[in-house]
């Protein structure tokens, strides 16, 4: 703003008056109580919707945050992310410190199915919004939204996109009797070893028995193409 | 120069400021697949109240019937019955893998939004589907992409007595399959898994061809130009 005053005096007689102005506010005499404004609301409600056939949906993530990503293609899985993508526990990654303020589910969403969540923070209009779900019936695919910018979004502004499935890369896809946390299977969910190439990146899809990889447990009800889910943002408050 | 800049920006700022507005468009359609055919398509402008289908819901009887026998005519009973502006079959039959058709499109002013479906075949109950996309009122060509929908009506058994066989696939199909699957376990309309097929002319599980009838989403290509 100071650049639009071309009048030098004039701008260095403001500057002064600034200067003034931040001394008197740190006198310790100074009688005025500084005024805090009343903490506004800022309120997301977010809508997940399962496009799959039959991947249900981990208990998904909503989480507002700073300035981080929670995965970037061709970059190796954070071990909260892998948690997630490998047993659809996302306590790990609700529990990191740049997140601001968070929802979850409590079950998992089925095939067709859908849930919307809320979330509110105080004063923030510039979070970062991830949205992160496991596709429970594969090895380590998972889906959602990474560090989408909320500062677009003014009251009553809606959002809506179709996002893909991704490989989290931690755990190799052999579909195999065990592995796999979903229905499906019943097996082991996160285990610590990265038997894979341990860089996130786009889900080649499962294979399954009906596509002749006979020790898959999965069949063809379990194939998904993208898009795997649709996520709405509105900013209700 | 300037002065003829600021009447048009006004006449825009008017177009822009009427909510409803009838619409003079050119819907052309692209198949993008290499191996699926589209069966007979509906382009349809209609009330934005107004649903063709919805993602995660149960199909209606007249999707139902599309997307198994790409049949139109429920599709567009309804559509008259609501005062929609609609054009069937503009590509004249089934628009082949690659293909363009082209067609012009008048709406009224309170359709306001774009609809488009059509059986993808060789499928079950597959469609390629567009799902109330809002015309824009300012003048200009607008591109986007379809993804492939599953009905959710019909277990995707991939076999030829299950779903029309036109000329164009019927020598490619096989015959006596057992089968993919005899369950259909998602009743909701979903995005389509795709197709499994096998490389057994006679017998195997299915009767669509592995190496040729898959596809990935987007399955098509729409640019409407509004005039």
């Amino acid at each position: 703003m100071l650049h639009l005053l071309k009048n030098k005096p004039l701008r260095l007689a403001i500057l002064a008056s600034l200067s003034l102005g931040l001394v008197a506010c740190n006198d310790d005499d100074d009688p005025e109580t500084p005024v805090t404004p009343a903490p506004v609301d800022v309120t997301y409600q977010v809508t997940v919707t399962n496009l799959t056939n039959g991947q249900p949906l981990s208990p998904v993530a909503v989480m507002l945050h700073g300035d981080d990503n929670f995965w970037m293609i061709g970059e190796s899985a954070s071990v909260e992310l892998e948690t997630m993508a490998e047993s659809g526990d996302n306590s790990g990654l609700l529990a990191l410190p740049t997140v601001l303020a968070s929802a979850s589910g409590d079950a998992p969403i089925g095939p067709g199915g859908n849930e919307t969540f809320e979330v509110t923070i105080e004063d923030i209009t510039d979070a970062k919004l991830t949205v992160a779900t496991m596709l429970v019936n594969t090895n380590d695919a998972f889906t959602g939204l990474n560090a989408w910018d909320l500062s677009q979004l003014a009251v009553g502004d809606s959002w809506k996109g179709s996002m893909s499935a991704y490989d989290a890369g931690t755990e190799g896809n052999s579909e195999a009797a065990g592995t796999i946390p979903g229905p499906a299977d019943g097996g082991v969910g996160f285990e610590d070893a990265r038997d894979d190439v341990d860089f996130v990146a786009a889900h080649p899809g499962v294979v399954t028995s009906s596509d002749n990889l006979a020790s898959s447990v999965l069949d063809s009800q379990h194939k998904f193409d993208n898009p795997v889910v649709t996520i709405s943002v509105t900013r209700v408050e | 120069m300037k002065s003829s800049t600021k009447i048009l920006a006004a006449s825009l700022l008017t177009v822009a400021m009427q909510p409803a507005w009838s619409a003079d468009l050119t819907v052309e359609i692209q198949n993008l697949t290499q191996g699926i055919y589209f069966t007979p398509l509906l382009v349809a402008a209609h009330t934005p109240d107004a649903s063709l289908f919805e993602l995660g819901e149960t199909a209606s009887a007249e999707i139902e019937a599309m997307a198994e026998m790409g049949s139109l005519d429920g599709l567009m009973t309804i559509g008259t019955s609501v005062n929609a502006d609609m054009v069937a079959d503009p590509a004249g039959g089934l628009l082949a893998p690659s293909l363009s058709t082209s067609t012009a499109l008048t709406t009224d002013d309170s359709n306001t939004v774009l609809s488009i479906t059509a059986m993808i075949l060789p499928s079950n109950d597959g469609f390629v589907g567009l799902d109330n996309w809002a015309i824009p009122s300012e003048a200009g060509t607008y591109t986007f992409y379809l993804n492939a929908y599953d009905a959710g009506t019909e277990a995707n058994d991939e076999l030829r007595t299950s779903m029309p066989v036109p000329p164009p696939l019927d020598p490619l199909l096989g015959s006596d399959g057992s089968g993919v699957t005899s369950e259909e376990s998602n009743a909701t309309v979903h995005i389509h898994r795709g197709n499994i097929g096998d490389d057994q002319a006679s017998g195997g599980t299915s009767d669509i061809v592995n190496s040729i009838h898959r596809w990935l989403n987007p399955v098509a290509k729409v640019t409407v130009t509004v005039n």
